[in-house]
């Protein structure tokens, strides 16, 4: 069984009218992993007792009112689990499982849904390709030869494989969009807010958010709606009301104002500049208005971005001892020792980078001109996004300025890498939610294009995405790989 | 621009952060951070007198909850977690280093 052709309520619909069971769906996905994952290479553990969950399912009827009851999908493995290990890619957390489930699991397991595995990513979130995992190399879909973005990776590759129909990934500065731009699928990173980090592997706590990576549009609202809405276990979970995504999704996006920074479209791929000027042709087409808008603090994001992220994930990352849980070195001899030498072999080189430029951010010498400093940028940031959404509804970019790398290419040079997140990391900064959706192929690998909106105000995305997708035939293109 | 830093404190950096770099790995990773932190060095430049910083995005400001203890009954499966254990308890190495005392 793959998905590169079935939406959830077409599932739902088989599953309600006995076409099929869940234990039919789980036992057909996991024959296909097994199969498509040995070149993809998207998962890092499959759960042995899914079959289990699907029984349970079936023994007690699926509910013809509830879209995900019996649905199989995957988790980013920094989202703990209590039915298997969560390692985050990580030597630190090879043979860790947690005792309880992330907020979000547990709302998707309650749901009927059945998780099927965990998704490989960079170690700890950090990474932008999925080759910093300490355990595989995840291939993208459409090229094997290519990365599949990052580090969601193994969530988007897994989803844009046809292995499952919905992935979860998380979002610090691009960590859902750009694999989902990547792999040609929807990723969106929800607001600041609106999804509970609870059961999250923190990296960086101001930025960090869980969303929903899927094939289509509507499916990606129907996943939000499940996962979202306050926490008492996320003091930063939001009490607003949770809207469903789906309600207006229909409506169009006749007489609304979208946006494109001009500062988004420098030193673009030429496919990509022309991917995004022909997807704000559609949208006027369709009844939007399109203009050009100025967001002249953007330029100032990533540097910004990684003197807080760093900082941040530093802090995070110190739990990390050796002593509860995680790696621990063999031969310490006093404790000082287990410490060091615990997190020395435990990390990988990228988490070691980061955690050493975030004490360097804080340190008193540099705490004023790096972190207090990029914070103030934060600010300004913001304004420039206030002041757009003044008088529009939307702003229009590409998620990436290329399309999907060669494997082994950029992960020499941190800076190289650092600058894929540059048309991400603003929403981050701000809080706002984003998605990326595919607009356009260069060379037969897909090309993302980000929308973002006001905080809250997913419904919006949303709805402009699902106009855009019904007026074009990308996303309905499967890769190669899906012939087979 | 600050002078750069010193494979020296390229170590000492680390042993901050509880890391140990082998002597094979400082001369790239004092590179690295010598990028870094020329690339941290342009924030100087932009100008943001009278902005104040921004440290969170959450909407919810001082959120509060009754200090109640939970029992989560889940001793063992924590302790399944800790690398070594003795009667119940996590196990590690002396605290104290005698050595130091002498």
């Amino acid at each position: 069984m793959n998905y590169l052709n079935k939406d959830l309520n077409s599932l739902h619909q088989m599953l309600v009218n006995k076409e099929i069971s869940a234990v039919d769906l789980v036992k057909g996905t996991l024959s296909n992993i097994k199969d498509t994952d040995q070149e993809i290479e998207a998962f890092n553990n499959l759960n042995d007792r899914a079959l289990e969950d699907a029984k349970a399912v079936d023994a007690r009827g699926i509910d013809a009112n509830n879209i995900l009851d019996g649905i199989p999908l995957a988790l980013k493995d920094n989202i703990v689990t209590k039915e298997l290990p969560t390692t985050a890619s990580s030597n630190m957390l090879k043979n860790f499982t947690s005792i309880y489930d992330a907020t979000v699991a547990k709302k998707l397991s309650d749901l009927g849904s059945i998780n099927v595995g965990k998704t490989n990513m960079d170690e700890f979130a950090m990474g932008s390709s999925t080759e910093n995992s300490a355990f595989k190399t995840t291939h993208n879909p459409w090229d094997y030869s290519k990365v599949p973005g990052g580090s969601s990776g193994g969530s988007a590759a897994a989803v844009a494989s046809g292995e499952v129909p919905v992935a979860l990934g998380s979002d610090t500065g691009g960590s859902i969009r750009q694999p989902a731009s990547f792999t040609g699928i929807v990723g969106m990173k929800p607001t600041y807010g609106r999804v509970s980090r609870w059961g999250l592997i923190a990296m960086a706590s101001s930025f960090d958010q869980i969303g929903p990576l899927t094939k289509n549009v509507f499916d990606n609202a129907l996943v939000l709606n499940a996962i979202s809405g306050h926490d008492d276990h996320d003091s930063t979970s939001s009490e607003k009301e949770v809207p469903d995504f789906t309600e207006h999704i229909q409506d169009g996006v006749k007489g609304m104002k979208i946006g494109i920074p001009k500062e988004y479209v420098n030193k673009l791929a030429p496919d990509v500049s022309e991917a995004i000027q022909n997807a704000a042709e559609t949208f006027k087409k369709l009844g939007a208005q399109v203009d050009w808008v100025s967001m002249p603090n953007s330029k100032y994001g990533v540097t910004a971005y990684n003197a807080l992220q760093t900082a941040e994930a530093s802090s995070n990352l110190e739990r990390f001892d050796g002593i509860r849980y995680g790696y621990r070195a063999s031969d310490a001899k006093t404790l000082d020792e287990l410490y060091i030498k615990s997190r020395s072999e435990g990390f990988g080189d990228e988490v070691k980078r980061r955690i050493m430029l975030g004490t360097l951010s804080l340190s008193y010498d540099n705490v004023d001109k790096y972190y207090k400093q990029a914070a103030k940028i934060r600010t300004l940031i913001i304004n420039d996004f206030k002041k757009v959404f003044a008088d529009h509804d939307l702003i229009l970019s590409p998620t990436s300025r290329v399309t999907a790398f060669t494997i082994g290419v950029e992960d020499q040079d941190p800076i190289e890498m650092y600058m894929n997140d540059i048309l991400t990391i603003p929403a981050n900064m701000a809080g706002v939610p984003a998605m990326s959706q595919i607009a356009g192929f260069s060379n037969s690998l897909p090309i993302g294009m980000q929308l973002m909106g006001k905080p809250f105000d997913e419904s919006t995305i949303y709805k402009a995405g699902y106009a855009f997708e019904q007026n074009t035939d990308f996303h309905k293109q499967t890769p190669k790989m899906g012939g087979k | 621009m600050a002078d750069k830093i010193t494979e020296e404190q390229t170590q000492h950096i680390a042993g901050l952060a509880k890391l140990e770099l082998k002597q094979a790995e400082l001369p790239e990773f004092t590179q690295q951070l010598n990028d870094l932190l020329k690339m941290l060095d342009t924030l100087e430049k932009v100008d943001t007198t009278g902005v104040e910083p921004t440290y969170t995005v959450t909407d919810q400001i001082n959120v509060t909850r009754k200090d109640i203890a939970e029992d989560w009954g889940e001793r063992d499966a924590l302790l399944k977690n800790a690398p070594d254990t003795s009667d119940g308890l996590i196990k590690v190495p002396a605290i104290i280093d005698e050595s130091e005392d002498e």
